[in-house]
């Protein structure tokens, strides 16, 4: 009995390594920490009435943000690791098999539970309230797709310590994904976390998509949207044609493991490539689902501390359009050296080219933009205006990789890794930053301190590029992507170690981010006006934090940038108030969306150990959540007008 | 939410049938047919993996072995029939006529189990009587799961339903359960169409050729 329990506790719990039992010791530390806070201070109650209820778009986008930033920091632990075992020769720091492991969850976890939650954080916060909205169209499905993704993250995570993380790479690639040569279950972890969070993703776009294109304010036609907007428009499309794909193809494989059926292998008749085209026909619109958004970040950000309206809107809107469809038809460039006949390349290397149009189109409007502009630099811009050449880089090698014949020669090399992270780091993370730093008043009504931001960005920005412009140079020397080690006297020595100290150095540059969201909270500088940088779109319209209903009038536009519209025309622009407020019609706060969620992830960790009597009741408890919400009809609540009186005074204005 | 305002294209909504008489109800239908955009995609997908997959028999039973049109042509015909039940509910939501809805929802539901039925009898047959389960082949993989998908799809369909009786039972033709059932009714037609695809596809290319 005691061997038996011994042996499955062996099994269950990832044993061996050291590292391993300090991440269990400090999992749970935190864990008990947490809880033991949460007691203690009686925040409970507040947690779940603030927090786990909340359908408020704004405080959604604030966890969001507060999972993404946790993950990023996961996923760049992970980075360090792998930077540290390749800093030199014959290391054995990681062995081969942990170092897949390792390279496996962060690639997922850097695109799926840090680049799109990052994203979708930053639009829940400015997406309703640049359109002039009072929320997003379901304030219930929001709650839900977060709950979704973030359980989902938890799911995966909890590879590390239960069972054993997935090493198939981020791209999971059939027929080694599959049962026979992959037993166990780190790959059914990678399946079910983010089929979960894939889940809560399409209803993301679903529900921006409407949004957006239903709930605007009055007089703001679709050519008079902010440009982050029309980008999450356009991404909200992607999402919602790319993610089905991908959910059939997760689930088909997990039929695969956990069924027997050979969708993928060949024994009987399965065909691995199918895997490839499936995975990258929503692989590829996935990477400009986390870049178009940050083209959109870029825009406001430009204009805003160029003093100047977008150079070529209508340019910017079509180019991202032309974008959006160009990116469902370029997936097979990534695996031109599997075998594909002469003209299948040479499609698609044509239509990945193109892609360089539309978007060097975007690159010189930004460069107009901000010619003659009163440029002001604050720390947004500086994440933007570095994000102009860095990004460059990226597409240009984007290009060199395009051509079918030379990816013959770079193909799998650090080549592409360094191409892949110039646009994933020079593109979404800095956009990400750049959205960070820029709304963060919006967000928590104070200010990111300006000085530790510019230097949190010099070092990040500078140590990318030790990190990784090097890295093209090791490509061409030979050096090959997922190689957990290198012998001695190649030549590849020096180089590695410089891109060591560049990773080192970005890992600095986000401690200070983190340092500077702590400082602030406790010493910066309060933003009174809800319009710190003197913006141009409507979210700068408001108090910051907003308040629960976004605007207590709903703004009139007729113009483009409407709010610099705004101040230009009146002076001042707290001149309505002579229209009497009405009541405002809300959501109620419900609890369904987290514990569908977390009967979701009972399911998904039933799946996972094939444990059905764990995963059935789990769905049965995700239907009856279902059903349950189906029956609610009181869900909405108004807000009175002394209420709102009371609201307004308290900013200090009255819009 | 109907705290928006949508003077851009505000739209005289006594005039419209009750479903979209309130925003929300508007907002509601269009996402649900976005939703049903993102459907045609995944269907989309399982069809194109079917096709593929199609002729990699791996020596066990092809197509042509296992189907047989008897059970198939009753299938659809039980599901085409649904639809067009569905399609009355509708016209008696239009009328206002609360029993003539439900009646009809009823009726719809009924064939709809009749058709899940037939189903699980085809899927047992093939499985265990005539050796070809999932798990046979890449071919037999790509038909139970795109069968199944769609299978499980018109069971969720008839939850669904049933928890809309149950709403109408109670609380009558509202813009709210007027919009559930008009919603559900596209959600049937939509799967009906998806089955017309299988019929073609699946069985009637799987028995010529
Ligand atoms: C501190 C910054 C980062 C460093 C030092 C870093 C470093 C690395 C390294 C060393 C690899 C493995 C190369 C190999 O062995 O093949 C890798 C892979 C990868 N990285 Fe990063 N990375 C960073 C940030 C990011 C970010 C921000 C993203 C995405 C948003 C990202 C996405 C990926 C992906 C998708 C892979 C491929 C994983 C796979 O092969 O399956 N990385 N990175
Ligand atoms: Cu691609």
């Amino acid at each position: 009995m005691i061997e038996s329990i011994k042996s499955f506790m062996g099994w269950f719990f990832v044993t061996g390594d050291p590292m391993i039992y300090g991440a269990d010791a400090s999992i749970a530390l935190v864990s008990i920490g947490i809880v033991a806070v949460l007691t203690y201070f009686k925040k409970w109650k507040w947690l779940w009435d603030e927090w786990l209820t909340s359908v408020d778009h704004k405080k959604i986008g604030i966890m969001y943000i507060l999972a993404a930033l946790l993950m990023l920091f996961r996923g760049g632990i992970d980075a360090l690791m792998m930077r540290a075992q390749l800093t030199l020769p014959n290391m054995h720091f990681l062995d081969a098999e942990h170092y897949n492991q390792v390279f496996t969850t962060h690639g997922t976890i850097m695109i799926i539970f840090v680049a799109m939650p990052f994203i979708f954080g930053l639009m829940n916060i400015a997406v309703p309230l640049q359109i002039g909205a009072r929320d997003v169209a379901y304030p219930f499905l929001n709650a839900l797709s977060f709950w979704l993704f973030f359980m989902g993250a938890m799911l995966f995570n909890l590879s590390f310590v239960i069972g054993g993380s997935p090493d198939a790479g981020w791209s999971s690639y059939a027929p080694y994904a599959g049962a026979e040569m992959n037993p166990g279950v780190g790959q059914n972890y990678y399946l079910l976390g983010v089929q979960i969070s894939g889940i809560g993703s399409l209803a993301t776009g679903i529900n921006f998509l409407v949004t957006i294109l239903k709930m605007r304010a009055p007089g703001m036609t679709l050519f008079k949207m902010p440009m982050f907007t029309w980008s999450i428009l356009i991404t909200s499309v992607i999402v919602v044609f790319a993610f089905p794909a991908f959910t059939v193809a997760l689930a088909l494989m997990t039929i695969d493991r956990l069924f027997g059926a050979h969708f993928f292998t060949i024994a009987a008749g399965g065909s691995p490539m199918l895997w490839a085209n499936l995975f990258w026909f929503w692989g590829h619109p996935e990477v400009y689902i986390v870049l178009l958004p940050v083209f959109g970040i870029f825009s406001e950000v430009i204009a805003t501390f160029a003093h100047k309206t977008l150079f070529g809107y209508a340019v910017m809107v079509w180019s991202m359009v032309a974008i959006s469809l160009l990116s469902f038809i370029t997936w097979l460039h990534h695996f031109f050296t599997m075998g594909n006949t002469a003209p299948v390349n040479a499609f698609f290397s044509i239509s990945t080219m193109l892609i360089a149009i539309p978007t060097g189109v975007k690159i010189f409007n930004w460069l107009f933009t901000l010619n003659k502009g009163r440029i002001q630099f604050t720390t947004p811009m500086l994440w933007a205006l570095a994000f102009i050449p860095n990004f460059t880089i990226g597409g240009v090698t984007g290009v060199m990789l395009a051509m079918a014949p030379a990816d013959y020669q770079y193909h799998n090399s650090y080549f592409l890794v360094a191409h892949f992270h110039s646009t994933l780091i020079a593109g979404t993370v800095f956009g990400i930053f750049c959205g960070l730093h820029y709304w963060w008043p919006k967000m928590f009504g104070y200010m990111l301190d300006e000085t530790k931001g510019k230097w949190s960005f010099w070092i990040f920005m500078i140590s990318f590029n030790i990190c990784f412009m090097p890295m093209y140079f090791l490509g061409l020397m030979g050096m090959t992507r997922r190689m957990y080690t290198y012998p001695a006297g190649l030549g590849w020595t020096p180089i590695n170690v410089v891109m060591t100290i560049g990773a080192v150095g970005m890992g600095v540059g986000f401690a200070l981010i983190a340092y500077n969201i702590v400082w602030s909270a406790i010493h910066g500088n309060k933003d009174k006006t809800g319009d710190p940088w003197g913006g141009r779109t409507l979210e700068w319209a408001t108090a910051s934090p907003a308040a629960e209903y976004n605007f207590a009038h709903i703004p009139e536009v007729s113009t483009r940038d409407a709010f610099a519209a705004m101040k230009e025309d009146k002076g001042v622009f707290t001149t309505k108030t002579a229209k009497p407020y009405e009541p405002i019609h809300m959501p109620n706060n419900t609890g369904i969306p987290v514990i569908m969620a977390t009967f979701m992830f009972i399911a998904g960790f039933g799946c996972v150990f094939e444990w059905y009597w764990m995963a059935v009741p789990g769905l049965i408890g995700i239907v009856i959540c279902m059903i349950a919400r189906s029956f609610v009809y009181d869900d909405h609540h108004y807000i009175s007008v002394n209420e709102i009186k009371r609201t307004e005074a308290g900013t200090g204005r009255l819009s | 939410m109907t705290h928006s305002l949508l003077s851009l294209n505000e739209k005289d909504r006594s005039k419209m049938p009750l479903e979209y008489s309130t925003e929300e109800g508007d907002l509601r239908i269009v996402g649900f047919w976005i939703f049903l955009a993102a459907e045609l995609v995944l269907f989309g997908t399982l069809f194109g993996t079917y096709l593929v997959l199609q002729s990699h028999t791996a020596g066990g039973p092809t197509a042509k072995d296992l189907f047989e049109i008897g059970p198939v042509m009753a299938e659809t015909i039980v599901l085409l029939v649904s639809s067009f039940t569905c399609g009355l509910s509708t016209i008696e939501l239009r009328r206002h006529n609360k029993k003539g809805l439900i009646g009809w929802l009823i009726v719809t539901i009924l064939l709809g189990l009749v058709f899940v039925g037939l189903e699980v009898n085809e899927f047992y047959t093939y499985a265990v009587h005539e050796g070809a389960p999932l798990s046979r082949s890449a071919f037999l993989s790509g038909f139970f799961v795109l069968l199944g998908t769609h299978g499980c799809h018109v069971s969720l369909g008839i939850v669904w339903i049933i928890g809309i009786l149950l709403q109408l039972a109670r609380r009558g033709i509202t813009p709210v359960t007027a919009r559930k059932a008009f919603m559900v009714g596209l959600y049937w037609h939509f799967l009906d169409v998806v089955w017309i695809f299988i019929f073609t596809a699946v069985y009637l290319t799987g028995l010529v050729i």
